[in-house]
């Protein structure tokens, strides 16, 4: 009874939230998978009927028969024959889904490189203007209705790329490159999360997702494509200090590459892969504590005196 | 039919150990070993259960602060590689050692002294594992340690090898068990225990410990190789260095899925026999039954690329191995059927055990089919690494082993101490266990649709998971609440508990034939079978055969097909060299953490210790 409730529950509460979830599909991929959870369910449910349905025959007839029946051996290739055809089905069914998923959609599709980092995501598009490789992190644009082709590779260990929304899981490896195809078809903010155990912040690994008109999408790309205005203030000189080792700014002289690259950074969602929110507040705490926020993380503690950290927080506010 | 005293007094003299700590440390009992084994793997179930409190405890809200990332990365590690490697194998092969010479009738196992060896090195794993936690240095990289996360590169330290060691233990200690429950349902059954004739247990544990033969080398060799990486820079597993990071993945799996039905099919052996005793009528199906098992055997290892749906293998490939998978639900199903069938046609008696088979079908069959679902290659790459996979496995190590574990101690407890547990505190602690269970568990499922990834130490708020952990918590303590009911009665009811007498079941093979507690040398006589259920033959007495020795250590060998006797045999008598080869063995493990050198210089006192093992023993005296 209790299991009934729970399940009812969660599943009116996985239609009103899922922003990470494979019961709200928001993309082909994703809603073939979830046409198969529903079979699955479907069928697995009548099978569990069956069984407690039996066991429960078995347990009550105990009670009123008094001596010893025998099973007719029909009931046996009765029982083999159930389970061969909802097999079969769920066998058909699966390898279609895997068809649907797997289908090539090579055609036109937009290639996104994506990187698994402890603990971050390097994503790079390609500068429909010039066909360079133009790079961002954390956060994923896709256009809607459009097929992207991710190449997801790693840099270190291995990851998994999990947008539940938009398409099942796939692994990121060391040494491989694996190819996903996304075509979204609802367009909003979705979330992805690592799914393979990857170190101490594997739970700090999330990644967002905005699935958006051609037209919004085209116009965030060019944004992306342009480099970060040069500024000669305060802030800057800051963060050519300690920062620019590890992070890039496009159109200024930091080009470190250990680290996401921040050209943009403020007018991403959030902070540290999905960590914290994207706030002046947050910026400031993430740059004073890295340490205390995601332990582990490869992020140094850098200490800053009052203004440098004010100015540095300014600088890296007008990074949109 | 009661011996004449003068008889068991030879037996009691021929059999006994020495008194005191040596005879503890030099005994080769089957029962004194498997009692071991079982105390050892409770005591580990409930420290793994107490980390499992633990993480769930962090987990019942979000964004807690109350565990950091590496104290909980510690914590599932433990749990995990603890359950797996020392409490579920192990505990499967401490009943066949506490059972199988028992159902067969016979006075030890094939090799005593190689069982005695079995504890001591499993118990070296415990202890490599558990000391290196109390020194802080717990393996922190889950249960299956992938590379390169695990490789020189990203797991500097030792917590990586100490990992690799216990397992390198573990499974020698499991080997060596296998082989010797195989050869003892092989050679020694009882005359007229037919192949045919032999009950579904017997099968289960013959079946399981082939598979172990045959799958326990793959992760012996992958731990091998990942320690080679470690120490000594091989790079089996590093792209740049030519090495391939799913090699690992490939005989990890290799092994790691037979090792699921390594830990069930034992389980389906102790439903058969709880179902059929408390059915009160022979089972139904048992050809049926025996051959599902053999099937699931062979099954079992082409299935392992289940595992690796989401690493990019070749799709058509992956759905070969989805339909594989499926495929073991129809074995599985027949059984489940023959077991309700027996229910359905005999006369059943709810005593604990019987409600323990009730709380497995009722649960195990939910894991089965979740087990479906992620056999899907398409539909698990939104299952896999979820929380939904979480719930899966618990649903089936625990509803599919654990639980007719429990049941099968409830029922073979008598047989062990000459007492009963507590009924009602057995059906208190089943309908916490259960119940706990049960709550704790199903809401992961909806956790893993959700989007929640295992594996994490903390989440964000506002995902809609919060409430679901807090109902998990919930449910994890009302079980391990229920557990700790269970350990008090089995313990209270050593002492306190009501005389059992041999048989308080009417139970239907040859283990309930002799005397309770066990003595140490199991049946005064050598049973005849002519049956499946050689303890059901009307009002008509167990027929016998003289002949084995009773003033030496003896046991009967037999051939394998018809149990035809062969030759009477020595059966080997307590010695020190067991505990001393495994030391020397374990030495070289640890060490080897260290230094490869240790694999040289410590095969020395290993040669020492095994060649006092094997000295031969002077021709008696009186002989000829």
């Amino acid at each position: 009874m209790m299991r009934i409730i729970v399940t009812g529950a969660l599943l009116s509460l996985a239609g009103c939230q899922g922003i990470q979830s494979p019961l709200a599909p928001g993309g082909d991929q994703a809603a073939a998978l979830h046409s198969l959870f529903l079979l699955m369910m479907g069928v697995c449910g009548v099978i569990y009927m069956l069984v407690l349905g039996g066991l429960g025959w078995s347990l009550w007839r105990a009670r009123s028969a008094s001596d010893a029946a025998v099973v007719p051996e029909r009931g046996l290739w009765a029982v083999a024959i159930v389970i061969v055809v909802g097999l079969t089905v769920l066998i058909i069914g699966s390898f279609v889904a895997d068809r649907a998923v797997f289908a090539s959609r090579a055609h036109g599709a937009m290639i996104v490189r994506v990187t698994g980092h402890q603990w971050w995501w390097r994503i790079e598009y390609r500068d429909p203007a010039t066909g360079r490789w133009i790079e961002t992190a954390n956060e994923l644009h896709l256009p809607r209705d459009r097929t992207t082709r991710l190449a997801l590779g790693s840099a270190d260990v291995i990851h998994s790329f999990w947008v539940p929304n938009v398409a099942g899981k796939l692994d990121m490896i060391p040494g491989r490159r694996n190819i996903l195809d996304l075509t979204p078809r609802r367009i909003g903010w979705f979330r992805g999360q690592c799914a393979e155990f990857c170190g101490t912040q594997h739970a700090h690994m999330a990644l967002d997702v905005k699935v958006e008109s051609a037209a919004a999408f085209d116009a965030w790309l060019a944004t992306q494509a342009r480099p970060a205005a040069a500024v000669a203030s305060r802030g800057a000189a800051v963060f050519a200090g300690p920062c620019a080792a590890c992070h890039t700014i496009r159109g200024t002289g930091a080009s470190g590459r250990a680290g996401p690259d921040l050209t943009h950074l403020a007018a991403r969602r959030s902070i540290a892969a999905g960590t914290l929110t994207m706030t002046r507040g947050n910026l400031q705490g993430w740059i004073a504590q890295p340490q205390a926020l995601k332990p582990g993380t490869a992020m140094p503690s850098v200490p800053l005196s009052g203004p440098d950290a004010d100015a540095l927080a300014t600088y890296l506010e007008r990074l949109r | 039919m009661r011996p004449e005293q003068t008889r068991l007094d030879r037996l009691s003299l021929t059999w006994r150990d020495p008194p005191g700590l040596w005879g503890f440390l030099t005994t080769v009992d089957h029962k004194r070993i498997a009692a071991r084994y079982i105390v050892t793997a409770l005591l580990l179930m409930f420290l793994a259960g107490m980390l499992a409190l633990d993480m769930r405890w962090q987990l019942s809200t979000p964004e807690n602060v109350r565990m950091g990332p590496q104290l909980y990365n510690e914590s599932f590690s433990l749990h995990g590689s603890t359950m797996l490697f020392l409490v579920s194998v192990p505990v499967m092969e401490a009943m066949a050692f506490w059972l199988v010479p028992l159902m067969l009738g016979q006075r030890n196992m094939a090799f005593p002294r190689l069982g005695a060896f079995s504890y001591w090195l499993y118990l070296g794993g415990v202890l490599t594992l558990w000391i290196s936690h109390a020194l802080d240095i717990t393996p922190d990289l889950g249960w299956f340690e992938y590379p390169p996360l695990s490789g020189p590169a990203y797991a500097p330290g030792h917590r990586a090898d100490i990992w690799a060691q216990m397992i390198t233990f573990t499974e020698v200690a499991a080997l060596a068990a296998s082989v010797n429950v195989a050869a003892t349902i092989l050679k020694m059954r009882p005359p007229g225990m037919t192949l045919a004739r032999m009950p579904v247990f017997l099968w289960a544990m013959l079946v399981a410990s082939i598979m172990t033969i045959l799958s326990m080398p793959a992760i012996m060799l992958v731990t091998s190789m990942l320690i080679a990486d470690r120490l000594v820079s091989t790079h089996f597993f590093s792209p740049a260095g030519g090495g391939d990071v799913l090699l690992f993945q490939h005989l990890f799996w290799f092994f790691g899925h037979p090792e699921v039905y390594i830990i069930f099919v034992p389980a389906t052996g102790f439903v058969s026999a709880i179902v059929e005793t408390f059915s009160r009528r022979p089972l139904f199906g048992h050809s049926v039954i025996v051959l599902a098992i053999l099937s699931i055997g062979a099954l079992a290892f082409g299935l392992w690329v289940h595992h690796m749906f989401a690493v990019g293998l070749p799709r058509l490939g992956n759905n070969f191995y989805t339909a594989a998978s499926m495929a073991i639900a129809l074995p599985a199903g027949l059984q489940i059927f023959c077991w309700i069938a027996t229910i359905w046609s005999g006369r059943p008696w709810l005593a604990t055990p019987m409600l323990w088979v009730i709380g497995f079908v009722t649960t195990f069959v939910i894991g089965g089919l979740s087990g479906v679902m992620t056999a899907s290659a398409a539909l698990d790459l939104q299952l896999t690494d979820s929380y939904f996979i979480v719930a899966h496995f618990h649903y089936v190590l625990v509803g599919g082993a654990m639980f007719p574990l429990f049941g099968a101690f409830c029922y073979w407890y008598p047989k062990a101490t000459g007492r009963m547990m507590s009924e009602r505190w057995g059906r208190i602690a089943f309908a916490l266990i259960v119940g706990g269970f049960n709550l704790g568990f199903f809401p992961m499922h909806l956790l893993g649709l959700l989007g929640m990834p295992r594996r994490v130490y903390t989440y964000p708020a506002g995902m809609g998971w919060e409430r679901l952990n807090q109902v998990a918590t919930l449910g994890s303590v009302i079980a391990v609440a229920g557990g700790l009911v269970f350990v008090a009665n089995a313990l209270v009811c050593y002492w306190r508990g009501a005389p059992s007498g041999p048989d308080p079941w009417g139970g239907s093979t040859l283990e309930w034939a002799g005397e309770a507690p066990a003595p140490s040398w199991n049946l005064a006589y050598t049973p005849m079978v002519d049956s499946l259920t050689p303890m059901w033959n009307g009002a008509a007495p167990l027929r016998v055969a003289d002949g084995v020795a009773i003033e030496r250590r003896e046991v009967l060998i037999t051939s394998v097909t018809d149990a035809d006797p062969l030759y009477r045999q020595k059966s080997a008598s307590p010695s020190i060299w067991p505990l001393l080869s495994a030391l020397a063995v374990s030495v070289m493990f640890i060490a080897s953490i260290f230094t490869p050198w240790a694999i040289v210089v410590g095969a020395v006192p290993i040669g020492a210790a095994l060649t006092g093992w094997f000295w031969p023993q002077r021709p008696r005296r009186n002989r000829g």
